[in-house]
């Protein structure tokens, strides 16, 4: 039984490997389509705007917070901008987003690829001579790959703003020396090792949620259960993957 | 005699149920083939089968003369130009409207914009859509799904055309206008047909020969008269029982 499990579960990653090298050899050899990339950024981007935003906001408030609480004890309260700049650019930002975002775009993808699957709209595809890794899964990989990284470097940005607004609301700090501090501490490599996972978050949960979608069968069960796995598994690939991630970024 | 498509031997099994347990049939160019069956008895699966979307587990594939069960999907795509699949729901394409589904297999095949407007609106014309064009699927009552997704299927104008179940669920009118234009299309392009029912009125209308499907295997290959005088005792009552149900 744990045999079947276990072998059941590298079967699947198999096909997540597959279905990527697949993905990736349509992007590079042949002609993207722009409308259909264009219409995902607006469902991925634009409409997980408003919930990265708060979520940002928010969470460099609450960092301000709790770092102003910890270092006060230091009489160290004046780093606060440098703290609250580089955790959510190195960190917070990049994984609480994926996290958050990667969960709302997999489990629409699986979703909507489940649903065209058990409607047969997939063999339909098929059937009029379209490949459906070309048509459906590429377009959604690079939609992702460009929405995700801006997303976060919203979010970095919200965040930042937030600690702004406690350290001269709440913490007796000056808005400018924040910023200053901000814009002392901050190095381009946290800003783009941040990005860079990000790259490689989206396309994961992309291929996660693809796969899931094209294996999802008997109705609205079956759909209901594949977008559930796509959100465990996604979240599960992410924090995994951060680490060693963060690990390479460190490296480079 | 001219065979479009061969089956020999086909098997296919999904976990320990077996399907179809080695069937053998021929489809006769510009003829309409109809595959009798009861539900669950592999009507569609042997309907995937041939056009490849679902691989057998053993025998083999001629379309054309030229043995296709092996191909790869890329190599599929060429034979799927010369046969289209119309789904038993349609599987219409959500996303899009009525006109872009039916334009879907001209855009695959790169005809130019102009040409697949005039082709298009032709089509619904035809089909009584013409009014429907910018409707999306959710908008479209079954029948006229039906009849967008046969729209689609002769777009590209393929030497065949597979029906997956084209009545079920229809009312008897809608119904008998889909079974006409199966024979209006056979008649007048010379196409090939395979029709997948359980529908005995839709047999009768449409049929040149038919097949019967039973335990995995071809029952019965033959014309209806055939069929009536010399089948076996499961398809004269699957005959017989269709007529007493009025169906």
């Amino acid at each position: 039984m744990a045999f079947e499990k276990i072998s059941s579960k590298i079967e699947e990653f198999g096909e997540i490997v597959l279905l990527g090298l697949k993905t990736f050899k349509y992007i590079f050899t042949s002609k993207p389509d722009i409308s259909q990339i264009s219409y995902q950024i607006v469902l991925m981007g634009n409409q997980s705007l408003n919930i990265v935003m708060i979520t940002g906001l928010f969470v460099g408030m609450v960092l301000a917070i709790q770092t102003a609480y910890t270092l006060e004890e230091f009489g160290a309260k004046l780093y606060i901008g440098e703290v609250v700049a580089v955790s959510m650019t190195r960190e917070l930002g990049p994984a609480l987003i994926s996290l958050l975002v990667g969960g709302r775009v997999g489990a629409g993808i699986t979703a909507e690829l489940g649903t065209m699957n058990v409607t047969e709209q997939i063999d339909a595809l098929r059937s009029m001579g379209a490949d459906p890794i070309k048509k459906l899964v590429s377009p959604r990989v690079i939609a992702f790959v460009i929405s995700l990284p801006l997303l976060v470097l919203i979010a970095n940005a919200m965040g930042v703003i937030g600690g702004y607004f406690i350290s001269a609301l709440e913490l007796d700090v000056s808005g400018k020396f924040y910023m200053n501090h901000v814009f002392r501490m901050l190095k381009f490599n946290d800003v783009f090792s941040g990005l860079g996972k990000t790259l490689f978050f989206a396309i994961f949960v992309t291929l996660i949620a693809c796969r899931n979608g094209f294996r999802a069968q008997g109705g609205a069960d079956g759909v209901g259960r594949a977008t559930t796995a796509t959100v465990v598994y996604s979240a599960i690939t992410i924090l995994i993957s951060n680490f060693f991630l963060t690990k390479l970024f460190l490296i480079l | 005699m001219n065979h479009f498509i061969k089956c020999t031997g086909i098997k296919k099994a999904f976990g320990l149920k077996e399907v179809l347990k080695g069937v053998n049939l021929e489809v006769e160019e510009g003829k309409t083939l109809v595959i009798l069956g009861g539900s669950g008895s592999g009507k569609s699966v042997l309907l995937k089968t041939i056009i490849g979307l679902i691989r057998p587990d053993e025998g083999k594939i001629y379309v054309e003369g030229e043995e296709v069960t092996d191909y790869t999907e890329k190599e599929w795509f060429s034979v799927r130009k010369k046969i289209s699949y119309m789904f038993q729901w349609g599987a219409l394409f959500d996303s899009m409207t009525v006109f872009d589904n039916v334009a879907f297999p001209l855009r695959e095949m790169r005809v130019s914009e102009s040409e697949i407007e005039k082709r298009v609106l032709e089509k619904l014309r035809i089909l009584g859509l013409i009014d429907a064009g910018k409707l999306f699927p959710q908008d479209l009552s079954g029948g006229m799904k039906k009849r967008v997704a046969l729209a689609r299927s002769i777009i590209s104008e393929p030497k065949c055309i597979l029906y997956d179940e084209p009545t079920a669920g229809l009312d008897p009118i809608t119904a008998n206008q889909i079974n006409k234009l199966i024979r209006r299309m056979q008649e007048l392009l010379n196409i090939t047909s395979v029709v997948v029912t359980h529908d005995i009125k839709s047999m009768k209308y449409v049929a040149d020969r038919i097949a019967f499907l039973y335990d995995g295997v071809i029952n019965f290959y033959g014309d209806i008269i055939e069929a009536q005088k010399n089948g076996s005792n499961v398809l004269k009552e699957f005959i017989m029982g269709g007529e007493d149900n009025g169906t």
